[in-house]
């Protein structure tokens, strides 16, 4: 069981949040965007071995959705994609 | 009669004796006792048969290593596979040996002996695999005779979960642990100390050692009694760490609770830094007839007549390849146990190691090569490496010792790295990767002096305090040759690496012929390893035997992953209190006790809130009460209690544009007192949710959602505002607790809240369709909304809990007069099929979107964007045929068919084209209805089509999807 860094409410067990998923890129303007680069969107979920910036959401603590980059390989909460452990 | 006690010493109270049963039999121990050291204690020396060949087996090890005897519990202490060591003795308790029917002693399964020579490694699953594996699996597994789980669960007491935090966590109460914990505990750090045996002192309880010039166990009494005084120290006893998982978080399982109703409690502790005093166990020699009962570990020996007060036998041989064994055959020998030799497989012996053994013979480089009696040990056969010098020496006990190999399960868990060290011929902890430090001989310091050192450095070190001086303690010095199996001319006769699984070396060598030559692959091809033990005493002999197959050395070979648990854990602790009513309690609203009153029938209604389904009176049976529900409301009048939808209050300048981008339809035209039916998409433009929104002012809004996925529009909610739409000026309270209503619907319904005694204008001028207003009904604040989920004329009455249980009350006295019924969620979902309003789950199954279901007109055009606009375009885009929402009559109208039924055309065995999505009898039509969702439906009005049941085929009328005052006249009345 993870301990997730909140801003708010310092370091929480995972049982206490909600997984939101990696982070995706910004939403595209859908009026100017390709059917391509929409669905590449929708449906390309960052998955790297390694550094992920990911989101979650404390929803059992103070209702934060938070980022966080994590090691997929280790689970070690990182700085950044560089600071792989 | 424990005619194996020694009369004096031992750590168990001869005051206490325990009555047991073990096989049918009555036998007697002491507290203190487990019942390994019981049975031994009365001479019981057959205590199981083997898995696989259901050899004659004896208790061989001392604590959770132990490979041979397991047993089944009964009664109040039900559980299966327990290994007999580390089973603490009760009174009362009945045990069975596993593996064998009718008893150990005459075992119908032995038979499996004859063919042993057929079952090579592999055998089930080279002989078994035709049509496939698992056709066979139940029986084979059933004949291989493990117990089973336990078919109910305790009759008294519970399980239980609980979360610790800590500064220093130290798994071990043996002399590096204890030392760890006193370092720690008196720089005042707050410290959990947990250890998997009875009593602190780890193998301190199992030699006779001194410290500072005293008997080793007066240290830990009084380090003990020390942690006891510290209010910042935790301290638990037969507690076993069981799993070390990411960000020092450690599951801790504790044991025999005093004098409580809990019968183990699961600790999940996270640390700041973990100690790792784990120990070290010892490994078994691996030679021809090593699984005899009356063949032990020598540590298990020493445990057993220093710790238990028992002897394990009258004459021993020792068999040997380090120096630890020494000292095992010293305590013996003073206990008055005859020790005829120590067979040493070194050539050369260290002084220390001699000066042990006194006058008892030794036989260096020689090792055993057979052993005498099946069901018994009377001797064993002892030669030269190469061969010569064959002698046969008498004996009723063989102990034996292939060395050390520290306790590295929970580092291997926490990913930390293992090395292996030739001089201690086993694997040692590398590179920690979590905030850990092994000490002790789980760092393969095997000496009792670095023990003490190493547990106070790491204490010292995870504190910034300065080691303190050490008590003073012997500095045993311990030096070992490897020896992986003995395979001298004359050794014959299986030779077992697994003693659990029946794994000998030559299944690994055959494994390894047959090109499995990965230590993984070896492990599950032979199943070394792979019993409950877990190869606690064999998997490094594994490790030898395939490194010196193959010429490499043991680091290249590496060892198997190590996985949690460490010792098995029962479900029950780990599950601790999963019981619904704790974990998940349901959700009650203040009408619920009236609901049972009434004799409803409850349900749950999604996200954990409770509902009446119906409310039975006298003799109906179920399809009369749901009738009759829906009459009172189709022609007189009804009530449901409506409070487990959600309810989210928004405020703030952004919310008009932020209700317009995730609803469907367009919202920021509303007035104050309007409100809206809704459609949210999710992005990629699935039906995530439907409900209602009410402009209560400016910038403040209330948004209904359906009960079950109130959670999951908090969630969409709040992750758009907080990182799409940090700059929005919205905040998103939950008030779906904060609001009750009781819902007033039917021709009646005016009259009767009228008769309520309300200061709001009820006139369909003043209070119309989709309008609300704040007033006072029957004296309570109310908000009153003209929603509908029945399509009757209905009034949602928003009061607060506090004033509901009052509101449901005066509701059923005002509308007596006028025949009215509570109504439960079965007659609701009639109600709403009769309309065909969308319920989600059975007309949404996430490829449904609006147009499907004939709702295009809530897909707002004026909008540029909103969520999953883009989506359902992109979708729409070609020809593909959808299944589109349509009504369907059954053309028999007394035929029910089964939701989620499949249409198939003609009824043939084709692909379906469809499928139906609910079905009720309607009380308007006098008859059943049904909606499906159908290929191009909307296009296909007035055709038959064909239900495909398995014996049977459904014929049905399709019509568009609402069968009751289509014009929607009296919802709006
Ligand atoms: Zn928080």
């Amino acid at each position: 069981m993870m301990l997730i860094p909140c801003p708010f409410c310092g370091h929480r067990s995972e049982s206490e949040f909600a997984y939101g998923g990696p982070v995706k890129p910004d939403r595209p303007d859908p009026h100017t965007t390709s059917d391509e680069d929409w669905v590449e969107y929708l449906t390309t979920v960052p998955n790297p071995l390694g550094p992920v910036q990911e989101r979650w959401w404390h929803v059992k603590g103070c209702g934060t959705w938070l980022t966080i980059w994590r090691d997929t390989r280790t689970h070690d909460i990182v700085e950044g994609p560089g600071d792989a452990g | 009669m424990q005619d194996r006690r020694f009369p004096t010493g031992g750590r168990i109270d001869r005051g206490q004796p325990l009555a047991f049963r073990f096989n049918g039999k009555e036998y007697t121990g002491f507290s203190g006792d487990t019942l390994a050291s019981a049975l031994l204690a009365n001479n019981v020396r057959l205590t199981a048969r083997s898995f696989k060949y259901h050899r004659p087996r004896g208790i061989v090890g001392s604590g959770p290593e132990e490979p041979a005897t397991l047993v089944e519990l009964d009664g109040r202490h039900a559980s299966a596979n327990q290994a007999a060591t580390t089973v603490r003795l009760e009174d009362g308790m009945a045990a069975r040996s596993v593996n064998c029917w009718p008893s150990p002693g005459l075992d119908v399964g032995a038979v499996n002996q004859l063919f042993a020579g057929l079952i090579p490694a592999g055998f089930y699953y080279k002989t078994f695999k035709w049509p496939g594996w698992h056709l066979y699996e139940p029986t084979i597994r059933k004949a291989a005779g493990l117990a089973g789980a336990p078919e109910a669960p305790p009759l008294d007491g519970h399980f239980e979960a609980v979360h610790a935090h800590a500064d220093v966590l130290v798994v071990g109460a043996g002399p590096a642990g204890l030392m760890a914990a006193l370092v720690a505990g008196r720089a005042g750090r707050r410290v959990f100390l947990a250890d998997e045996r009875i009593e602190a002192g780890g193998s301190l309880l199992d030699r006779r050692l001194e410290i500072a010039g005293r008997p080793a166990l007066d240290w830990v009494a009084e380090s003990v009694a020390e942690l006891e005084t510290m209010p910042n120290v935790t301290h638990l006893q037969d507690a076993s760490a069981w799993a070390y998982r990411e960000h020092n978080c450690l599951m801790v399982n504790e044991r025999s609770l005093v004098n409580s109703t809990v019968l183990e409690r699961n600790w999940r502790v996270r640390a700041g830094r973990v100690i790792l005093a784990t120990g070290a166990i010892e490994r078994g020699l691996v030679f021809p007839q090593n699984d005899r009962p009356g063949v032990m570990l020598a540590s298990a020996a020493q445990a057993y007549v220093n710790r238990f007060a028992v002897k394990p036998g009258e004459r021993t041989v020792v068999f040997a390849n380090n120096d630890s064994a020494y000292g095992v055959a010293s305590d013996l020998r003073a206990s008055g146990i005859d020790v005829a030799a120590i067979v040493d497989s070194r050539d050369v012996i260290p002084d220390f190691a001699r000066n042990f053994a006194g006058d008892i013979p030794i036989r260096a480089g020689a090792v055993v090569v057979g052993v005498r009696g099946r069901r018994a040990v009377r001797g064993v056969a002892v030669a030269e490496r190469d061969g010569r010098g064959a002698e046969k020496i008498d004996c009723d006990l063989l102990l034996h010792s292939g060395g050390w190999n520290p306790t590295v399960h929970l580092f291997s868990q926490s990913r930390g790295r293992l090395r292996y060290d030739d001089s201690l011929a086993t694997f040692v902890p590398d590179e920690a990767v979590q905030a850990c430090a092994s000490v002790g001989g789980a760092a393969g310091e095997l000496s009792l002096a670095s023990a003490l050192r190493t547990g106070a450095e790491a204490a010292a070190k995870a504190t910034g305090t300065k080691i303190p001086d050490l008590p003073a303690a012997t500095e045993e010095s311990y030096s070992i040759a490897p020896l992986w199996h003995v395979d001298a001319p004359g050794a014959k006769g299986k030779a077992f690496l697994d003693i659990q699984n029946d794994v000998t070396v030559d299944d690994v060598r055959l494994a390894l012929i047959e090109g499995y030559d990965s230590v993984e692959h070896v492990k599950r091809y032979t199943t070394g390893g792979m019993g409950f033990d877990q190869g606690k005493t064999g998997n490094v002999n594994i490790v030898g035997t395939i490194a010196r197959q193959k010429g490499v050395p043991l680091q290249d070979v590496g060892t198997t992953t190590f996985r949690p648990p460490y010792t098995p854990v029962s479900f029950g602790a780990i599950g601790g209190i999963r019981e619904e009513s704790v974990v998940l309690p349901y959700r009650h609203t203040p009408v619920t006790r009236w609901n049972l009153d009434r004799g409803a029938f409850m349900y749950e209604a999604g996200a954990r809130w409770r509902r009446p389904g119906y409310f039975p009176c006298g003799d109906e049976m179920f399809q009369e009460t749901v009738n009759r529900e829906c009459r009172a409301v189709r022609e007189c009048v009804g009530v449901y209690d409506g409070s487990p939808l959600g309810k989210f209050e928004l405020k703030g300048r952004d919310v008009d544009r932020f209700l317009d981008h995730i609803y469907t339809n367009l919202m920021s035209t509303l007035k104050p007192g309007q409100c809206r039916y809704g459609l949210m998409l999710t992005e990629d433009g699935l039906i995530l949710d439907d409900g209602v929104a009410m402009r209560l002012g400016e910038h403040r809004w209330l948004v209904s959602t359906s009960t079950a996925h109130a959670d999951t529009v908090h969630g969409h909610m709040d992750e758009l505002l907080q990182t799409q739409f940090p700059d929005w000026n919205v905040h998103v309270t939950p008030v779906t607790s904060q609001w009750n209503n009781a819902t007033v619907c039917g021709p009646k319904a005016r009259e009767v809240v009228a008769a309520l005694d309300t200061d709001i204008d009820l006139s369909p001028e003043e209070l119309p369709f989709m309008r609300f207003a704040d007033g006072h009904v029957a004296g309570l604040p109310a908000r009153v909304v003209r929603v509908s989920f029945t399509g009757e004329l209905s009034f949602e009455i928003n009061v607060a809990p506090r004033h509901m249980r009052d509101l449901w009350e005066r509701i059923m006295e005002a509308g007596e007069p006028f025949g009215i019924e509570p109504v439960g969620s079965e007659a609701s979902h009639v109600l709403r099929v009769e309309k065909g309003f969308l319920s989600l789950g059975h007309e949404v199954d996430g490829t449904v979107d609006a147009h499907d279901l004939g709702m295009g007109w809530i897909m707002s055009k004026k909008k540029g964007d909103y969520v999953g606009k883009r989506s359902v375009e992109l979708r729409r885009r070609g020809n593909a045929i959808r299944r589109e929402l349509v009504g369907l009559l059954p053309v028999d109208p007394n035929v029910q068919i089964p939701e989620g039924a499949p249409l198939t055309p003609g009824g043939e065995t084709r692909p379906t084209e469809g499928l139906v999505t609910a079905c009720v009898w309607s009380v308007v039509l006098d008859r059943w209805v049904a909606l499906a969702l159908l290929e191009n439906g909307q296009s296909r009005h007035g055709e038959t089509v064909h239900v495909r049941l398995k014996n049977a085929t459904v014929a049905a009328d399709v019509m568009a999807p609402v069968f009751y005052d289509p014009e929607g006249r009296k919802m709006r009345s």
